[in-house]
């Protein structure tokens, strides 16, 4: 607590130690509130194995997708130097700071049954996004992307670019190049964005349940699970979140050397 | 991916006209085989130059090789190999990895690209550390395997940037050998940047000088080192170069004596100016002085300490008209 410079100003000590405060009592005491006698009882019911078990696998293949398209975005944006670059970065921002409701009527505009996108791809194809597990799929991708494009952007970015040049002096192509020097010189960073991007699409609610609506079994996740059993069932609501709490946890455990640093 | 240049025999050599502008401007002519040592300040464009020939700058002109004009011919399919300053090692892949990437790049299988890699990484005696990665190597070690993963992809021409700078004097002084050797056996053009002038003597049958982005001077090294045109090459190879009404002159350090008062007699050769640096030169101590041109002088420590040179101390210098050599100016 002490330095060369002289102690920490209490002007600016007071407000840190709230904002730890503030940060970490809901936390402790919502452990502290868990009922641990019915937690069992409370996680092994169908409606939150459901739950629990369509989390995992839509937030995976959603992770899946943002990758997919996601990494070719961020490698355009940190290696092509084209017009309109700086304006398509912000655009990709956008869902970002978009308040996830929002998001969910922005997608039903799109891929809803009357939308620009919906209304043709059910006339061919008789499939409709909203309301089903592939919809829940979308909302993920569409609020879970920006993350994991603006932080593999910057991993990529980092990665020093006369690696390329060095790659291409030997013959490489660009397709090799972003195969085989690119991407892992960055991985630690696409790994981090990863995980924060599956995080984020764990814990997604608003898009969720306002493209999808809260249909146990096929659009019912964890976080929309958690808010209609906290009406009913407030220890049950407390169980299912000490889940999410957990996997909050693990995510960072898998993060630690990335962010915390091992200096 | 299976795109190679077409072979050129090695009978043709390099005809140069680059224009990178702002950068450097430079039309030269290397012989097969022959090895350019490129030299000059900070910022004269050495690099760019070099940059250029590899297609990593955007140049005008032409650089014709035999009938090829390499700046027409996309990087990954030049055959320029270019070893980089600082080696740029894929730091992820092992030494053997490093080598082998240049002809799998090109096409050649994954097993004939690691034969080929570690026959290379055996020419440098590199042999044992074919799976360490670049991180695990000491500076000699990595430049050599920066220097087989160039030569390894068989190019035309091969562009060495400052290949022995940060490597220790001992390190450099092998290094410096077993490279003479490999470029005696290297077919097609090499060119060099260094600011040694020990690598332009010893290594290079040309030495091309650049200066603010031109070529000041090309010939030779003994012939440039014998009548340096720039104050930067006399400074390289130990010499004074100074204007002297249309002629330039050069003296060597050790024929220049200083003094704290003007110097009498009849000799113009007298500069007064500023002690920039001073530094151990051999048994002499080697005193920068910024008079009107910068002079070096070597002196004796007693001298110096006589003297009490110190950096921003007024000084003249004069030098014997018997100590110096005249050129005419081109």
């Amino acid at each position: 607590m002490r330095d060369r410079l002289g102690r920490p100003p209490a002007l600016l000590l007071v407000p840190a130690v709230l904002a730890t405060l503030l940060l970490l009592v809901p936390l402790a005491s919502m452990v502290l509130s868990t009922n641990w006698a019915a937690l069992p009882e409370h996680l092994a019911s169908p409606v939150a194995r459901s739950a629990l078990r369509l989390s995992l696998v839509t937030s995976t293949v959603a992770i899946t997708c943002c990758l997919l398209l996601g990494l070719p975005l961020a490698w355009l944006l940190a290696r092509v130097d084209f017009r309109g670059r700086s304006a398509l970065r912000a655009l990709v921002t956008v869902p970002l700071v978009l308040p996830p409701v929002v998001a969910g009527i922005a997608l039903r505009t799109a891929f809803g049954r009357t939308g620009i996108i919906g209304e043709p791809l059910l006339a061919w194809t008789g499939f409709a996004f909203p309301f089903t597990t592939w919809g829940v799929v979308l909302a993920h991708v569409f609020v879970s992307m920006p993350f994991v494009v603006i932080s593999i952007e910057g991993a990529l970015r980092s990665a020093d670019p006369r690696y390329d040049a060095a790659a291409a002096t030997l013959g490489a192509t660009r397709w090799t190049t972003f195969r085989r020097v690119t991407v892992p010189l960055a991985l630690p960073g696409v790994v981090a964005g990863t995980v924060l991007g599956w995080a984020r699409s764990l814990g997604e609610f608003g898009a969720t349940i306002t493209f999808n609506g809260n249909y146990p079994g096929t659009t019912q996740t964890m976080p929309t699970l958690i808010y209609v059993t906290r009406q009913a069932d407030q220890d049950a609501a407390l169980s299912l979140s000490l889940v999410m709490l957990l996997v909050s946890i693990g995510v960072l455990l898998a993060l630690r050397d990335h962010w915390l640093g091992t200096s | 991916m299976t795109r190679r240049t077409p072979p050129v025999p090695p009978s043709s050599g390099l005809v140069a006209d680059l224009d990178v502008p702002g950068r450097v401007r430079a039309t030269f002519e290397a012989a097969p085989g022959a090895v350019v040592a490129v030299i000059g300040p900070n910022g004269s464009g050495k690099s760019t130059l070099l940059h250029a020939l590899a297609g990593l700058v955007e140049v005008e002109g032409s650089a014709f090789l035999g009938d090829t004009d390499l700046l027409r011919v996309p990087v990954q399919e030049r055959g320029v190999g270019l070893v980089f300053q600082g080696q740029l090692l894929f730091p992820h892949l092992s030494a053997l990895d490093n080598v082998a990437f240049g002809p799998r790049s090109r096409g050649v299988g994954r097993k004939e690209s690691s034969a080929l890699a570690r026959d290379w990484l055996e020419r440098f005696s590199l042999g044992e550390l074919a799976h360490r990665r670049p991180g695990e190597l000491s500076g000699g070690q990595a430049q050599r395997v920066a220097i087989a993963r160039a030569l390894a992809t068989e190019p035309q021409i091969l562009l060495l940037d400052e290949p022995f700078t940060g490597l220790d004097v001992s390190v450099q002084m092998t290094l410096r050998i077993e490279l003479a050797k490999h470029l005696r056996d290297f077919a097609g053009v090499a060119l060099l940047v260094t600011h040694d002038p020990i690598d332009a003597l010893t290594l290079a049958d040309t030495v091309l000088v650049l200066d603010e982005g031109q070529i000041a001077q090309m010939g030779p090294p003994a012939e440039v080192a014998a009548q340096p045109r720039t104050t930067h090459v006399a400074r390289l190879v130990g010499l004074n170069l100074v204007s002297d009404g249309d002629e330039q002159i050069t003296f060597t350090p050790d024929a220049v004596v200083i003094s704290l008062d003007e110097p009498q007699g009849s000799s113009r050769l007298h500069w007064h100016g500023t002690v920039a640096t001073l530094a151990p030169h051999g048994d002499a101590v080697r005193v920068l002085v910024h008079a009107g041109p910068h002079l070096l002088a070597d002196v004796t420590p007693a001298a110096a300490t006589e003297l009490a040179l110190v950096p921003g101390r007024k000084v003249w210098l004069s030098v014997k008209s018997t100590a110096v050599r005249r050129h005419a100016c081109r």
